[in-house]
């Protein structure tokens, strides 16, 4: 086999001037002590880990995370009405709503309608917020949580229940100019 | 009869049969400990932790992997040569652990009543007894890439074994220089030859060449083509289980055995600088200290140096560290003698 060449190149690449071996071997002793410098930098420097479980990013305010379903403060009642337009908008069709009518005895909403159902299938949910923007009456927002793992998947589609319960806060919340 | 080599000291049976035990104990008790060490100084020059889950500080973390290695299946390609396949791995770390017995750990002491040298022996042929053992264990590494019956790793072992060839020769070389300043070839002596002025400093070529070439002879990073973890694959491919813990065990006894040799004959062994002359039980600890700091060098150039080129592997080893060592060489003698 012929010695590579550098001619042969198809494309032409410029190339430094091939250093004499005496600089050569001088410039490799120089870069390494060089290199040795910038590791032991990094020793003093400390550690960026973020030890996960114990230690956790804060999220900034917009971040999209599980989602939650809102009540009225003063009156209690829910702000859905069963519109179905958080299903309609969502890309990923995860969202199922069935509606119901509000009667007298038994008032959940504030609207002539309230959800019955309102499912969220998360492990196909795309947290693209679509369904927040969707929703007139801010009924849904997502939250900031983002420790959504279990173990099988039917235990992802949570219910309307789940999703009008108090979040527990287990994501802090990045403060203004962190 | 043939003498092999004059014994400068020995004791009854008795005593050599404990010190050899507390030896060994001594060093397989050290390495988990040096490979997490290594594992989260490795961390810290890469701004990272390192383990730190199991156990305090993650310092069970080797006893975890040996139980994992120890628990699996001991499996082998269909093509491997089952007798070879099982002795590799045993010849590997037979010769790593029978080099720890050169290492001088101290002088000879009086321990009730008796005397006792705190080496496992003082050969006459100190340096050589290492390097024969060192040849010997190229036959765990061909053998080992041979018997596996995988392509990938008799390629691996082929690579291996030439480079251990290629840097074997400047690595002896380089000590020349202190064998033949110090005049004699007994490490204990060697150290003794060193109580005016360490030999790093007259003899910092050979310094940098020996220790150039441990690098490559403990297949160490910047030189660790033998075993190559991310790309190209090397002679323990098809091993698993305890002979694969087997090879990774000879390697760190080896980088103790070379790292042991760099202080003895570099590092004054276990004398100390500016006239601190302490009482003969601390010389093990000033020993092990300094083999720690070497070790730590190595880890250090470990986490700065990318691999090496195969071909610039053995151009720098044959047209760089070869003439060195023999420059080195040259230039020693020619002191020593004039």
């Amino acid at each position: 086999m012929t010695p590579y060449d550098v001619s042969d190149d198809v494309i032409e690449v410029i190339r430094s001037p091939s250093p004499s071996p005496v600089a050569g071997a001088y410039r490799v002793f120089g870069e390494t002590l060089r290199g040795l410098k910038t590791t032991f930098a990094r020793i003093l420097e400390g550690t960026t880990t973020i030890q996960y479980p114990e230690e956790k990013t804060p999220v900034y305010p917009r971040f999209r995370g599980r989602h939650r379903l809102h009540r009225f403060e003063d009156t209690g009642l829910e702000k859905c009405v069963g519109c179905s337009l958080c299903a309609a908008a969502c890309p990923a069709d995860c969202i199922r709503v069935v509606a119901a009518e509000n009667t007298p005895e038994n008032r959940v909403s504030a609207g002539e309608r309230y959800a019955a159902v309102y499912e969220i299938n998360l492990s196909r949910c795309i947290f693209c917020g679509y369904c927040e923007v969707a929703c007139p009456f801010d009924a849904i927002t997502m939250g900031h949580d983002y420790e959504m793992s279990d173990y099988t998947r039917s235990d992802l589609i949570f219910t309307k229940e789940m999703l009008l319960a108090d979040a527990i806060e287990r994501t802090p919340l990045r403060r203004e100019g962190e | 009869m043939l003498t092999l080599a004059e014994v400068n000291y020995f004791e009854p049976w008795w005593v050599q049969i404990i010190k050899s035990l507390v030896i060994f104990a001594v060093i397989f008790g050290i390495l988990p400990i040096l490979i997490v060490y290594e594992r989260k100084l490795l961390g810290r020059f890469q701004s990272r932790y390192g383990p730190n889950r199991v156990g305090p500080f993650g310092l069970l973390q080797p006893l975890a992997e040996i139980v994992k290695f120890a628990m699996k299946e001991p499996f082998r390609t269909a093509t491997s040569v089952g007798y070879l396949f099982r002795v590799a791995p045993v010849i590997s770390i037979i010769t790593a652990v029978a080099a720890l017995a050169i290492i001088p750990w101290g002088d000879v002491q009086h321990i009730f009543g008796q005397q006792v040298g705190l080496y496992g022996i003082d050969v006459s042929i100190g340096p050589l007894y290492v390097f024969a053992l060192g040849g010997i264990s190229f036959y765990g590494i061909m053998l080992g890439g041979w018997a596996s019956g995988s392509k990938y790793s008799f390629l691996g072992s082929m690579r291996g074994a030439a480079q251990l060839i290629s840097y074997e020769v400047s690595q002896s070389l380089s000590i020349v220089g202190v064998i033949i300043t110090a005049q004699t070839l007994s490490l204990t002596g060697i150290v003794h030859a060193q109580e005016g002025m360490w030999y790093f400093i007259p003899q910092f070529a050979g310094f940098l060449v020996f220790l150039v070439a441990s690098f490559a002879e403990t297949n160490r990073a910047p030189f660790d083509l033998i075993e190559a973890d991310s790309e190209i694959i090397g002679y323990f491919t098809e091993y698993g289980g305890t002979p694969f813990v087997a090879y990774l065990f000879a390697e760190y006894a080896n980088m103790i055995v070379v790292s042991g040799i760099a202080v003895t004959i570099f590092f004054g062994g276990w004398l100390l600088p500016f006239g601190i002359d302490p009482p003969g039980w601390v010389d093990p600890f000033v020993v092990l200290a300094k083999i720690l700091i070497v070790f730590s060098f190595f880890i250090w150039i470990r986490a700065t140096l990318p691999r090496l080129r195969y071909d610039q592997l053995m151009s720098f080893g044959w047209k760089i560290l070869l003439p060195l060592a023999t420059l080195n060489l040259l230039v020693t003698a020619v002191l020593v003698v004039s």
